[in-house]
């Protein structure tokens, strides 16, 4: 279809692949060339190789208190709970309003009125009431991570067959056992969806919550960098979320994919 | 059908209704009647009010809340716009061609993962805690879903509508223009919305790390000053500018797709 787009004649993988490098090579080399000229101070922005050596040295040596796996390991936990309080709440949360008409007309309208205050706007009441150690910034991913959790999980319940509900309410199930063995694995493909894009949202609103407060964490090591106005750190651990949240985003697909697999549907 | 359908949708509404109400009888109990929630945790109403009323006539944090409101819609719609005007062109590019999108893709590559919020330290270190850095930090939130969802559009086109139109000899232009934008549509808006997201999420984050105007910087000084209330006040104030623009950005997106029926 591609070629259908493109036309004229249809591109070989491999001529693919050299555009690709040309791509990569003209990005850094620009990069490269426009720090190394000095066009651009090294207070300003750094070349790739000073950006590398940084994060090797921060790897190291500590930085603003750590180094730069301790401080991932902070914010991972942070992230751990935080994400995983939302998946506990939400996806439960999100099945009860599939099943039950009167929950989904209650909590509905909380939802949407809360759905546009940003989770970052979270941060001041998170501080407030849970500190800025571990309470706060959980409470800040928690916010940002809920909403696609409960939203998938609830359109997955709304899928399942009615027919099979009435199925297992003939057969004398329980409502328990009716949204645990009928609603979860039937909407198991949509929550998993959900799932990715709630960790994509849940790691941002870390990094938000640790830029504004923390004493640990990568985005408080970002904030102590750009303080003393070092950018070769400040970009050594933007590239680390970057790798971290691509892990993250690569393991969830790969349940995607497990998930699709076992349990069907599109 | 129409009969059953009117009583349920009522039936919603008083329901919601009714919970919206209870809610706010029940912020009252908990925080005027008996207090079990403290002043310096959560405001009551009328400290709610008080608050409002301060900061739309008096003002807090240097300006009243018109002012601050409209300096961060201002940012938002600046940052969003650029990041459109550049953004869909680029992901319809990558759409179009397979050379461009092989060239363009290592730099997505590395870009895509990085969350807009860390943006924001580097921003500060370039342009300082003034207006342009909060643009460029908007762009950055804003550019890479109006990219990837245009360019997203693009691939997902129907491959017999394309040949179809060639086949009836449509030059590259109207194919362009008659096909492929129109089919994008849909996913460029959807990109648009996520970007628009992004765009207030980043703002409320770029504003509380720094700032000297707007809703954050409200939302940072009420929190230094510890007063709830005003937090309160700031984070309705972003909700309720979020939930507008993201109305005004589906009315557009009902005018400038007419085929499709809500």
């Amino acid at each position: 279809m591609a070629a259908a787009l493109t036309g004229g004649r249809k591109a070989a993988p491999s001529e693919l692949a050299l555009w690709s490098l040309a791509g990569a090579v003209v990005f850094l080399g620009s990069w490269q060339l426009v720090t190394a000229s000095g066009l651009v101070s090294p207070r300003q922005l750094p070349g790739p190789l000073a950006v590398l050596g940084a994060a090797w040295t921060m790897t190291l040596q500590p930085y603003a208190g750590s180094t730069l796996q301790t401080h991932l390991f902070y914010s991972l936990q942070r992230y751990g709970f935080g994400f995983g309080l939302a998946v506990l709440v939400g996806v439960p949360l999100g099945l009860v309003m599939g099943r039950f008409r009167l929950v989904d007309d209650i909590v509905a309208p909380v939802f949407e009125s809360l759905r546009f205050v940003a989770p970052l706007a979270w941060v001041p009441f998170a501080a407030l009431w849970f500190g800025t150690g571990i309470g706060g910034p959980v409470m800040v991913i928690f916010t940002g991570a809920l909403p696609p959790c409960v939203i998938n999980a609830y359109r997955g319940a709304k899928l399942v067959e009615p027919r099979l509900i009435e199925a297992a309410q003939t057969l004398g199930a329980s409502e328990f056992r009716i949204i645990r063995e009928v609603l979860l694995p039937g909407a198991l493909p949509s929550i998993v969806a959900g799932l990715r894009v709630s960790a994509g949202l849940g790691w941002q609103s870390l990094i938000g919550a640790e830029l504004i407060v923390a004493a640990a964490g990568i985005g408080y090591a970002m904030t102590q960098a750009q303080l003393t106005i070092a950018p070769s750190i400040v970009i050594a651990c933007m590239l680390a979320i970057g790798v971290i949240g691509y892990l993250i985003d690569i393991a969830l697909r790969g349940a995607e994919r497990a998930v699709r697999r076992r349990w069907g549907q599109a | 059908m129409l009969h059953r359908r009117i009583p349920a949708i009522s039936r919603r509404f008083a329901v919601g209704t009714l919970t919206l109400l209870a809610l706010l009888g029940l912020w009252y109990i908990l925080t005027t009647l008996t207090g079990a929630v403290g002043p310096g945790r959560f405001p009551s109403p009328a400290q709610f009010g008080a608050a409002f009323t301060q900061i739309a006539i008096q003002g807090y944090g240097g300006a009243p809340l018109l002012v601050q409101a409209l300096h961060s819609l201002k940012l938002v719609v600046m940052g969003f716009a650029v990041a459109v005007a550049i953004g869909v062109p680029l992901g319809l590019a990558m759409g179009w061609s397979t050379r461009f999108e092989a060239f363009a893709n290592p730099i997505f590559l590395v870009l895509r993962p990085i969350p807009p919020l860390a943006w924001i330290p580097l921003a500060i270190v370039w342009l300082g805690l003034g207006d342009t850095a909060k643009i460029l930090v908007i762009f950055f939130a804003a550019f890479v879903p109006a990219v990837i969802n245009t360019w997203t559009g693009v691939r997902n086109i129907d491959p017999t509508l394309v040949a179809a139109a060639r086949v009836h000899g449509a030059s590259s232009r109207h194919l362009f223009t008659d096909v492929v934008l129109p089919g994008a549509m849909p996913m460029i808006f959807t990109g648009l919305r996520l970007s628009l997201q992004a765009s207030w999420t980043t703002l409320v984050a770029a504003e509380l790390v720094g700032a000297f105007f707007g809703l954050g910087r409200v939302l940072n000084l009420a929190y230094q000053d510890i007063y709830p209330a005003m937090i309160a006040v700031a984070m309705m104030a972003v909700g309720i500018l979020g939930a507008a623009t993201t109305r005004l950005l589906a009315e557009l997106e009902t005018r400038m797709t007419p085929w499709r029926q809500p």
